[in-house]
């Protein structure tokens, strides 16, 4: 209930609506296709979380270079606490960038 | 005391030859004997592009060695490194803690696992062909995180 109430009440989200009225519908229709997020590590059986491994906190760093939240990449939180320390080594080593503009 | 496990990854430009290399890890080698360390592993994992530019190099060759010692001697080995004009970043790892975690995870895992299938009455290991199959699983990869979902 009150989860439904804050998407279409929201101040912010209404106005932003309002600008595309395409933007109306979809915003109905997606909490019936998303997905549950499952935290990757876990699911994978992923013991170490390695700083040289590249491949595997790639996706964890965008474009822009920051970190992905956990709300988005729904990691838990003591995956996500791992992968912040070798996000942050491989920074020093120039494997994962700082910033990207 | 038994001796800590370090991973030191360093950086060299990438106009740097085969022998440059070679000589920079007997110097470092050398360091290590002296304070009574060992050098487990050595591993060059040559050019290859950084994620920003350090020192106006774009690229640069990696070279990673695992080393048993004294932490005396990762700060001798870190003192020296900073001096180095042609190691352009290093960075200095503790391990062996890390290390130890992740195989007490692993084995813990694997004993609980084995220990319920017996008490299904299976065998402790997994027979092949039993479960989903491969292909199954990759099908079911798909609604695992994959990049940007905003």
């Amino acid at each position: 209930m009150a989860f439904g109430q804050g998407r279409s009440g929201g101040g912010g989200r209404g106005k932003k609506g309002d600008k595309k009225s395409g933007d109306k519908e979809k915003g109905q229709r997606r909490p019936m296709f998303r997905r549950r997020k499952v935290c990757k590590f876990c699911a994978d059986k992923i013991d170490d979380i390695n700083y040289k491994d590249v491949k595997l906190l790639g996706p964890f760093v965008p474009e822009r270079g920051k970190i992905l939240p956990r709300r988005i990449s729904g990691t838990c939180a003591m995956h996500q606490r791992k992968l912040q320390v070798a996000i942050k080594r491989a920074r020093q080593i120039a494997l994962v960038p700082y910033v990207t503009d | 005391m038994s001796d800590r496990q370090y991973e030191l990854v360093y950086i060299l430009p990438p106009d740097t030859t085969d022998q440059q290399v070679t000589d920079l890890h007997g110097q470092i080698e050398q360091i290590v004997a002296r304070m009574n360390g060992q050098i487990e592993k050595n591993e060059t994992w040559g050019r290859r592009r950084m994620a920003y530019e350090i020192g106006h190099h774009k690229e640069g060759v990696y070279v990673l060695d695992v080393i048993n010692g004294s932490g005396d001697l990762m700060k001798e080995l870190d003192r020296r490194l900073k001096v180095m004009d042609q190691v352009i970043r290093h960075m200095v790892v503790r391990v062996d803690e890390e290390k130890r975690v992740v195989e007490r995870t692993r084995t813990k895992r694997q004993t609980e696992s084995e220990r319920r299938r017996v008490k299904r009455g299976l065998p402790p290991q997994r027979q092949p062909g039993e479960g989903r199959s491969q292909m199954e699983a990759d099908d079911d990869s798909d609604d695992r995180f994959d990049g940007m979902e905003a």
